[in-house]
């Protein structure tokens, strides 16, 4: 048992920091993925805004689903919310305990992507150049409408060449990318704000339920990795016997065609025991194709 | 046994981790790969689809069946499902199970290149260069070019150093018209693979779970069963050889002192365990016929009782093979040194 009970420790110590390390890689992994991946505004009119807003929303749509399937605590939850209630009660403010977290750390990466977007300021520049309003710019005052909005629509495009030299485009693409920063700083702001607020005030509020389905939700967690490891367990000991009975059954049938001489197995060595009996290569090959054709029942009573 | 159960915890409890392990490398295999193809757009009408295409699909088919050969879970299925009946049924649940569980682990290096490479753009823009619309664009009316030369000029567009038809359409412009549709189907891709990863893996505990980890404890079952019985072959392989090894150098040794004539046994007492494991052969020209005999004329797969002296016919003479009473010890034995 002694084996176990470290096993338990381990698990019981680090579930928790198994989750939060895939969440701190899931926020690395979306860092990493923003700066390999080559953003390339369209330029036109109708599908810079769709693009724009589709790259700032969309992957951390993903980002969230990821988080979702990859934290194993997710699917605890879930079999605890459907099971039948049986003669176990279900604690509902433990399955919301364990949803909150779940979807707490699932957050964090979807988060990041949009403030990395936003800081970096292609997005919004791409999605909102033709929205600008054109009388702000020199440049773009005294063009006609139609004209205007392709104008505008290639100002996140530096290199076209209608662009390159042209300080009007230059100066929406600066007012759009302050914009865009400052809003990122806001919303992160906010938002460690919001959980420095959360870890603060939590212990006024509740802190005994809080206790309470912290601990079950653990419980929840570590018993059915016991149950897992428990059935690995048995089914190592089941397949150990199953084999042993079908070995011996061998021996037996070994014994009853071959008639042979009566003392010979009684001084069996420790070489005779793991021999079952089976000393010859007719004898070895109708095992095997025993084994395959006629597999033992699953039945070791 | 007790080496072999903590290797066999070792890999059950690392079966799972090990498997996703080299999911992981193919995926992170597949991204190598695409950055390290040289991507080469040919640049006329009809092959820029079928290349482009080709790069986008070819590539996942073999990475998906790779992922079935790299899985060793495969022959254990495949002999699940082809064995005979006999005396156990079969479980179509537990074949079923298996078989997702090794789809689902191989689609994900197939996924992660389809991924990238629409997210990068190139063979999207080389298929569908062709298809770029002109009349939104660029310049439809400005020369009145045939269809056919339009596409060819078309065709060019991922080729920049050739691309000759700026006045028809900018090439800027349509590689990005291009790549943003490129880029727009990778992320519905991958927004799609990941919502269908979700929905299938947190509807189960929905509706299947009992079904589910009955399948899961039979097939983890059937792996350990065939890894136990695989053991507890090469052990009994082990034991064969052993005593059968040690028939031959008892025959050889029996052989050599009835040839000699020596008196039978030199005191054990005397000698000690060490004389007795060198069961006779005691000098060079010995040894070297102990090892040619073993190469020309291995001992057949039969190992006698233990009470009884073996006559394993090493020597090729030609006896009847066993003498149940009398020790040959008397006889004079002519073994050939061929």
């Amino acid at each position: 048992m002694d084996r176990f009970r470290m096993i338990f420790q381990y698990f019981q110590s680090s579930s928790e920091s198994v989750m939060n390390g895939i969440c701190g890689l899931l926020a690395l992994a979306s860092v990493k993925m923003y700066t390999s991946f080559d953003f390339s505004c369209p330029c036109l009119p109708q599908y810079n805004m769709a693009y724009g807003l589709g790259i700032m929303f969309v992957p951390p749509i993903i980002l969230f689903l990821c988080g979702l399937i990859l934290n194993r605590q997710s699917l605890v939850m879930l079999e605890e919310w459907r099971r039948p209630q049986g003669r176990r009660k279900k604690d509902l403010a433990v399955i919301r305990y364990m949803c909150s977290s779940i979807m707490q750390r699932a957050m964090v990466a979807p988060v990041v992507w949009i403030i990395v977007t936003l800081l970096d300021g292609k997005c919004l520049i791409c999605a909102f150049s033709g929205s600008m309003d054109p009388e702000k710019f020199v440049g773009f005052a005294n063009v006609s409408t139609v004209q205007v909005q392709q104008l505008l629509a290639k100002v996140p495009c530096k290199d076209d060449e209608l662009m390159r030299n042209n300080t009007s485009s230059k100066a929406v693409a600066r007012y759009l990318r302050c914009w865009s920063q400052a809003l990122g700083w806001s919303i992160l702001l906010i938002l460690i704000i919001a959980a420095f607020l959360a870890c603060w005030l939590r212990p006024c509020f509740n802190q005994a339920t809080l206790l309470q389905a912290r601990h079950w939700s653990n419980y929840i967690d570590i018993e059915q990795k016991i149950f897992e490891e428990t059935c690995c367990e048995h089914s190592r000991l089941f397949a150990h016997k199953c084999i042993l009975h079908f070995f011996e059954s061998m021996r037996q049938e070994i014994k009853l065609h071959s008639c042979s001489l009566p003392g010979e197995g009684e001084g069996a060595e420790g070489e005779e025991d793991l021999l079952w009996g089976i000393t010859d290569q007719d004898q070895v090959n109708k095992l095997l194709k025993k084994w395959y054709y006629e597999k033992p029942p699953l039945d070791v009573s | 046994m007790d080496k072999f159960r903590m290797i066999f915890q070792f890999f059950q409890s690392n079966q799972e981790s090990f498997m996703n392990g080299i999911c992981g490398i193919m995926a992170l295999a597949s991204t190598q790969m695409y950055s390290a193809f040289d991507f080469n757009c040919p640049c006329l009408p009809h092959y820029n689809l079928a290349y482009g295409l080709g790069i986008l699909l070819v590539p996942p088919f073999i990475l998906f069946l790779l992922g079935f050969v790299l899985n060793n879970n495969i022959s254990m299925l495949a002999e699940e499902w082809k064995r005979p009946q006999g005396q156990r049924g079969k479980d179509p649940a537990v074949l079923r199970y298996m078989f997702c569980s090794m789809a689902q682990r191989a689609m994900i290096a197939p996924a992660v290149w389809v991924a990238v490479t629409l997210l990068d753009g190139k063979c999207i823009t080389c298929a569908f260069c062709t298809s770029v619309p002109v009349d939104t664009l660029g310049n439809a009316s400005h020369p009145h070019l045939s269809q056919g030369e339009i596409q060819r000029v078309l065709a060019r567009i991922p080729c920049k150093e050739i691309y000759n038809g700026q006045q028809l359409i900018a090439n800027e412009v349509a590689v990005r018209y291009l790549r943003c549709i490129s880029q727009a189907l990778g992320w519905c891709f991958v927004l799609l693979m990941t919502t269908l990863a979700f929905l299938v893996r947190s509807l189960r505990p929905c509706f299947s779970q009992a079904a589910f980890l009955k399948s899961r404890y039979w097939s983890h079952y059937i792996d350990i069963e065939r890894k136990l019985f695989d053991e507890t072959c090469a052990e009994h392989a082990r034991s064969f050889a052993k005593v059968c090894i040690q028939q031959f150098f008892e025959a050889m040794s029996t052989d050599l002192v009835a040839a000699r004539c020596h008196l039978p046994r030199k005191a054990p007492a005397d000698a000690g365990e060490a004389a007795e494991k060198l069961l006779g052969i005691t000098d060079w020209g010995t040894m070297n016929m102990a090892l040619k005999s073993w190469h020309r004329c291995k001992p057949p797969l039969h190992l006698h009782p233990p009470a009884l002296p073996p006559g394993n016919g090493w020597a090729g003479e030609g006896q009847p093979p066993t003498h149940p009473s009398a020790p040959r010890r008397e006889t004079a034995a002519y073994y050939s040194w061929v």
